[in-house]
């Protein structure tokens, strides 16, 4: 028999009055419970307490870890921790803030306009941190703060390992740098391990190996007065002051040759611009040049507000990494490319010969898209003279038959479209455009429609297609491993100073591209060696004792009218175009893949291709000893 | 002559003032504890901001905020409360979706809803909506509650208190759990129930350890070893001991606190401001504070167990007792008794949000105190 039961509202009023009255006695005893532990806390331990908080006490001090140490891959130090002076304030000791600062000022030790920025760094901090306010003295300020240090409480003189680059400027943009921790830092980041650590990493490899290089604070205890001066301990109280080791970040091992590097560098003689060189076999950069460069021992140093504003308002923008963030039109370097989605496609055959008249018309069309040569035509030309000459009109017409759905599949699967996936980070993507992509980047989707004009200039590396100099190298290196690319990287191994454990990382193989017919890759690896024997890179191929696969590129920086006739010399200097070579050599087994950008350069043969011969020799050529 | 006036004078401001608090559905007694906290609170909380005065003015503007919320929930008829419970709760546990899969992610814990012109944590909504709605489902059923709807309400709590845990916030979670589960246990929950609960909570230990962030696992460490983690977690404890027990019975005076003053107190506006009580004005000055916890919390009682139906005595017992709550898990984490949990001190602690909730809190309880006799 089931039971059925009704509300029965006095029985619960009972029963909840029942239950308040023992709520109410749990509450009366844990307030007991907290009135108790207070009344230890404050009259039977409250002399222990006082003392703690007014007589002599336990500070405790910051031990920074040491920064992780760079080499390059010849074991080279790229970047080291020196002994520094570094000038540190602590808030609660400096009595007033901006009379302090303001003191800094008139002593030399600040400049004015970084007051503000100082400022609000320091009272981002925990008030009992020391906050570096400059990171490397020189011998003057030294004195200076000798001089004046009576008038400045809370501020600090102390040596700390500061970040210095040896190779200054050279490879700064894949070093990258620190810098002092600000505010913006302190939101992403898990403040306590920062704790007497002065600088983070903030762009490159400082920056994207942060957590590595970084290492663990430790502390120690110091026994400090009332007013917070340190004291000295008595009669063996040292032992009960606890002192905890920092822990080293790890050392990186990069894929960088930095001697490399300089030569890269300094082929380009003042020219802006970007180089990428790679190991075809491991995806390995080996130079990554963005130019001009800057000194990252400015930042490390602390760089002051108007040293800063010098560097972003340049016009030569030394601070854009051209090789990670500079999408530009690959121009003709990608012709090689082309010629193989045509010859995979099977729309054309290596021998297939066009008739190249100086000019290219859609059928139906009277736009004539031009071939850029001097004194106009190609004549008769098959894929292999269309390679070597760069005949636009060749192209023009293998694109308009290839159409742009299929150009957008083959170059994406090359890597064209999306981030290298190089280990640093900012990466861009470029553009690979398509019918679909059309839609999404601009306004009013359903009114874009692809024109077949566009797929025309897309067969020249025109139009909407951008490219970064990490993505032409990769593909490059693509067409010298015949169909294997690797994801670029610039650590090779994490080594730990402590145990001298080597983490090696393994080179990151991307799916491979398996052609129909694998002599497809001779027939486009021997054009590119014609453009640098007889083709448009001769010049700067001479006298190679090696072979190199070449293919130079103009990106059109501003497009010229339908009849006018470019003229170098009358266009202004930041209006010419932009000058591209890509190459690997040796051509039949490549050991290095490189993709030159100069910026305003011109043609690709004459500006490009030398600083890629330059890289070829210091890198394939043995040293001359 | 003279004197008999004056005194019938008084008499009448204060039956004047007797039929105003009627008239609003306030309670009296009630409101003026809660307005003495609130004024000792930002008596403390002055000393407590030093030099950022926008601070302590920003609160009082929540303080009039709160009182406003409470005055106009104090007038809404009870049993509004009573038909709102079910949408109040679904809406709430909703926003707590939206937040986890669209909401803006402040200090690594994804809490808070941007709606353009406010920000607010939908698990505030939770506080009150739990309790309510744990009430609405066993006032319809006969009390003490059969197993099958104990079941059902623990379901009603445990959804919205994992979704509040995973975001991840562990002290808003503790306190939405705890408000359910009171509200379970006023209702009579089986004395045999809430013991297995308990051995039952003591087996799942290692199990929600487990579940636990680093972060939250470290802080349960640092109660038991402080000097482990003096950089980190273990510091708050252990300056917040030095400035309670350096404050001795009568303080160091207000604004002289030295470690509350120079700064080596983290958090002394919010969540450690108890500390800064304990140091500056010393035990009377926590002893006065935890009176007038008492009394709230006492009167809170006796206005739940006044009440005419099971849904008001279950929602008001609820609000007074997860008040209480509030008041213990912040004293004992500042003086060391519990793990650093983010709560703050109620009524006295800087910071909206949960101010705003709380006093709704007490507004729906005097709403519902208030209609205690219009049924014979």
């Amino acid at each position: 028999m089931r039971r059925v039961r009704i509300k029965d509202d006095a029985l619960e009023q009972r029963v909840f009055l029942q239950r308040a009255m023992i709520a109410a006695g749990i509450v009366a005893a844990l307030v007991l419970l907290i009135s108790g532990r207070a009344f230890w806390l404050q009259v039977l331990q409250h002399a222990h307490y006082v003392e703690l908080s007014q007589g002599n006490r336990a500070r405790i001090e910051p031990l920074p870890p040491n920064r992780g140490i760079l080499y390059d891959r010849a074991g080279r130090v790229v970047a080291e921790n020196t002994p520094a002076y570094q000038l540190e304030i602590v808030r609660e000791r400096a009595g007033d803030l901006d009379q302090a600062l303001a003191r800094l000022g008139r002593f030399g030790l600040l400049e004015p306009e970084d007051v503000p920025r100082v400022r609000r760094l320091v009272l981002s901090r925990r008030s009992f941190e020391a906050v570096p306010i400059a990171l490397q003295l020189d011998d003057e300020e030294v004195a200076r703060y000798a001089v004046h240090r009576h008038e400045l409480p809370g501020v600090f003189l102390e040596t700390r390992m500061a970040r210095h680059y040896p190779y200054g400027p050279v490879g700064a943009h894949a070093l990258g740098y620190v810098g002092t921790i600000s505010e913006d830092d302190l939101e992403r980041v898990d403040r306590e391990r920062y704790f007497g650590t002065g600088v983070i990493g903030k762009t490159g490899i400082e920056r994207a190996y942060e957590d590595e290089l970084l290492g663990v604070g430790g502390y120690r205890e110091v026994l400090v007065n009332a007013e917070g001066r340190p004291v000295e301990a008595l009669n063996g109280a040292e032992s009960q002051l606890r002192t905890v080791a920092p822990t080293a970040g790890r050392d990186l091992r990069l894929t960088l040759d930095i001697e490399l590097q300089r030569v890269a560098e300094e082929a380009f003689a003042g020219r802006r611009g970007g180089v990428v060189a790679v190991d075809p076999d491991n995806g390995d950069v080996l130079v990554f040049a963005s130019l001009p460069s800057f000194d990252p021992n400015g930042f490390a140093r602390g760089i002051s507000r108007s040293g800063y504003v010098a560097l972003t308002e340049n016009p030569d923008q030394p601070l854009f990494n051209r090789v990670l963030r500079g999408t530009y039109p690959p121009g003709s370097t990608i012709k090689p490319l082309m010629a193989l989605a045509g010859l995979e496609y099977d729309v054309i055959k290596p021998a297939d010969s066009v008739y190249c008249a100086g000019s290219y018309s859609l059928p139906g069309s009277r736009h004539r898209y031009r071939e850029p040569k001097r004194g106009g035509t190609h004549g008769p030309v098959d894929m292999h003279r269309a390679v070597m000459k760069s005949c636009d009109v060749y192209f023009y017409r293998l694109a308009n038959t290839l159409g742009i759905q299929r150009i957008h599949d083959s170059m994406a699967r090359m890597g064209f479209g999306q981030p290298t996936g190089i280990d640093i980070l900012g990466e861009r993507g470029g553009i690979m455009p398509s019918p679909d992509w059309k839609k999404g980047a601009f306004a009013r989707r359903e009114q874009q429609v692809w024109f077949p004009g566009e797929t025309v200039i897309v067969g020249i590396g025109q139009g909407y297609w951008t490219a970064t100099l990490l993505q032409l190298a990769k593909a490059t290196a693509l067409l010298g491993t015949r169909g294997q690319p690797y994801q670029p990287r610039l650590v090779r191994a994490l080594v730990d100073p402590a145990t001298g454990n080597v983490e090696e990382r393994k080179p990151r193989p991307l799916p491979g591209i398996e052609l129909t017919r694998a002599e497809n890759w001779e027939i486009i690896v021997d054009a590119m060696v014609a453009v640098t024997t007889g083709g448009t890179a001769a010049r700067a191929a001479r006298g190679a004792t090696y072979s190199i696969a070449g293919k130079t590129g103009t990106a059109q920086v501003f497009s010229v009218g339908q009849t006018e006739k470019y003229d170098e010399k009358e266009v202004a200097e930041r209006l010419r175009d932009h000058a591209l070579f890509v190459a690997f050599a040796p051509a039949e087994s490549p050991r290095l893949a490189v993709a030159v950008l100069v910026e305003n350069g011109g043609f690709g043969s004459s500006a490009a291709a030398p600083i890629a011969r330059a890289i070829f020799d210091a890198y394939l050529l043995p040293k001359a000893e | 002559m003279y004197e008999e006036l004056s005194a019938s004078r008084t008499r009448r401001t204060v039956t004047a003032t007797a039929r105003l608090l009627r008239a609003l559905h306030l309670d009296g007694m009630l409101l003026a504890a809660l307005a003495a906290v609130s004024c000792f609170g930002m008596f403390v909380l002055w000393s407590a901001a030093g030099d950022n005065t926008a601070l302590w003015f920003n609160q009082l503007v929540r303080l009039g905020i709160g009182f406003t919320v409470m005055i106009a929930l104090a007038r809404v008829p009870d049993h509004v409360f009573r038909m709102l419970s079910p949408a109040g709760y679904a809406a709430g546990v909703a926003l707590l979706i939206v937040v986890a899969i669209a909401g803006d992610v402040g200090k690594g814990a994804q809490r808070w809803l941007d709606l353009g012109v406010v920000r607010f944590q939908p698990s505030e909504i939770l506080k009150l909506a739990v309790p309510m709605m744990c009430a609405w489902y066993l006032h319809q059923r006969p009390l003490p509650p059969a197993p099958r709807d104990v079941v059902i309400v623990l379901a009603i709590i445990v959804v919205p208190v994992l979704l509040i845990a995973e975001q991840p916030d562990l002290g808003t979670a503790l306190l939405v759990a705890a408000a359910g589960l009171i509200v379970l246990v006023m209702g009579g929950l089986s004395w045999a129930f809430i013991a297995g609960g308990v051995a039952l909570m003591g087996a799942a230990v290692p199990l929600v350890w487990h579940f636990l962030h680093d972060y939250q696992r470290q802080r349960v460490l640092t109660l038991l070893d402080p000097q482990s983690d003096a950089l980190g977690a273990g510091y708050h404890i252990i300056q917040s001991q030095i400035a309670i027990g350096s404050g001795g019975v009568f303080g160091k005076g207000w604004t002289n606190g030295t470690q509350a003053q120079l700064e080596f107190l983290p958090e002394r506006s919010t969540d450690f401001i108890f500390a800064v009580i304990g140091e500056e004005l010393g035990l009377l000055g926590l002893v006065a504070l935890l009176a007038g916890y008492l009394f709230i919390i006492g009167r809170g009682l006796f206005m739940a167990t006044q009440c005419r139906d099971a849904f008001a005595r279950l929602v008001g017992g609820s609000i007074a007792l997860t008040f209480f709550v509030y008041a213990f898990v912040n004293a004992g984490m500042v003086t060391g008794l519990l793990p650093v949990v983010g709560v703050p001190l109620p009524l006295v602690s800087y910071g909206g949000t949960s101010f705003v909730t709380l006093m709704a809190g007490f507004g729906i309880l005097m709403s519902l105190y208030s209609s205690r006799k219009l049924v014979g």
